[in-house]
């Protein structure tokens, strides 16, 4: 369960973003990642980013995780 | 399998060859055990080099007297119970959390730390009682929500917590020289918090190699490759492949959250005993949200069933298919220990990856040469 999810930040204000999940859009706290911005790249786990990453360590890990079905992104609570 | 994926297991052929002994690795985390099953990459391995699980799961660590406490608790008309999922179906003396929310009580499922702090807000008149699981990745979330429910002046959260810490458990694991261990697959995202800095003192009081690597198995396999070139210099450090995600020092506000709310603790991990300094208390000044100060909770004893080899699972001791419950009494749909319940147990892993009748010779006691 320490598995992080890669996501695209498409909204940031005060602390809260949305992250784009492969088309599935959550709200996430941002409060351990306060200087990502709108466009970055992020690792989420359990509703919070904890690491800014590359777009192209974010789309392998993807791939892999759309490969093996390891990830399931769920709705979140708010 | 890829070109690259390939290439790298021929190099750890090499790297092994070289090593000339047999070598036994250990992953820390459930993901990366998942991975490594999943891949066939244990299959794959070198015959000299073998990979076991370690205590890196955490609904598999919890300890059994936590789960019994959070049921008592979700027996209160006065307490809902918020969890993640995978604590569920972990069996306690009398029962699991899914059985007494059939049987009446309140416990409600979350996938965010979040998502306790909205039950505590759209029940004012009750307490919600969050059962904490999880290593550094996830603790800081739950230290999150304790600072937001202190800010909004919030008082019916309570935190019943399970968090530990993964380096604690490691150098016990080495200390304690049950199994013979060469070297730690470090986790990713745990790492992504502590940093790589954090396992130096594995390295530096029991010389072993330490390798950070994220879970596909690509850098499962690179991981692996970095070890058993260590084993074969004897020259053991921390290395991280992980490169461009995990660093040093680790997120610098992830820990502060860390410091701020909890301070360590000894605490009990199943298969392992009390371990000092592994667990993440609350802060005094956080008490008022510690659901143990709160409902005067008297932990007691773990009581789990003796034929369950669980605890010696999670330490590397044995396979999974050499304890009498696996695959008969225990199984996924039908769990008795807690490495069948989650995901990312390694019972659950071999039941659903591993080929019938496969079997490793156990380099456990001192089985390495």
């Amino acid at each position: 369960m320490c598995l992080a999810v890669p996501g695209r930040v498409v909204e940031s204000h005060g602390g809260e973003a949305v992250v784009d999940f492969h088309g599935n859009r959550l709200q996430i706290c941002g409060v351990m990642t306060p200087d990502v911005a709108t466009g970055d790249w992020v690792l989420v786990h359990a509703g919070y980013s904890i690491t800014r990453v590359s777009e192209r360590d974010a789309l392998a890990t993807w791939d892999y995780l759309a490969q093996s079905g390891i990830a399931a992104i769920e709705e979140q609570d708010p | 399998m890829n070109a690259k994926a390939t290439s790298l297991l021929d190099e750890l052929r090499r790297a092994s060859d070289q090593a000339g002994r047999r070598v036994q690795l250990m992953e820390v985390c459930g993901t990366h055990t998942v991975s490594a099953f999943r891949s066939g990459i244990r299959s794959l391995l070198p015959e000299n080099v073998r990979l076991v699980s370690g205590p890196g799961c955490p609904v598999c660590v919890t300890a059994q007297r936590h789960i019994d406490a959070v049921i008592e608790l979700a027996a209160r008309d006065d307490v809902l119970v918020a969890t993640y999922g995978d604590m569920m179906r972990v069996p306690g003396r009398r029962g699991s959390l899914e059985q007494a929310r059939a049987a009446g009580a309140r416990v409600h499922v979350i996938n965010s730390a979040r998502g306790a702090l909205r039950l505590a807000r759209e029940h004012p008149r009750e307490t919600v009682v969050f059962l904490a699981v999880g290593f550094e990745t996830t603790a800081p979330a739950t230290a999150a929500i304790v600072l937001e429910a202190e800010r909004s002046e919030l008082t019916n959260l309570s935190v019943l917590s399970c968090h530990k810490v993964v380096v604690p458990a490691m150098l016990a694991l080495l200390a304690a020289g049950d199994v013979a261990i060469d070297g730690f697959l470090c986790p990713s995202h745990v790492t992504v918090i502590i940093g790589w800095d954090a396992y130096r003192p594995v390295v530096r009081q029991f010389h072993k190699p330490c390798v950070v690597a994220d879970f596909e198995p690509n850098q499962i396999l690179r991981g692996l490759l970095h070890l058993v070139r260590q084993i074969g210099t004897s020259r053991p450090r921390v290395e991280n492949v992980y490169q461009g995600v995990v660093n040093g020092h680790g997120n610098p506000f992830a820990l502060a959250l860390l410091q701020r709310v909890f301070v360590p603790g000894d605490t009990t991990w199943r298969g392992l005993g009390a371990i000092p300094a592994s667990g993440l208390e609350l802060a005094s000044g956080f008490r008022r949200y510690d659901a143990v100060w709160r409902f005067g909770l008297s932990l007691g004893e773990d009581h789990d069933n003796p034929c369950c080899r669980c605890g010696d699972v999670i330490k590397g001791n044995i396979d999974p298919d050499a304890c009498p419950l696996f695959g008969s009494a225990c199984t996924p749909l039908t769990p008795i220990g807690p490495c069948m319940v989650s995901s990312e147990g390694t019972c659950a892993a071999w039941f659903k990856y591993r080929p019938p009748g496969e079997r490793e010779v156990s380099l456990a006691q001192g089985g390495v040469s």
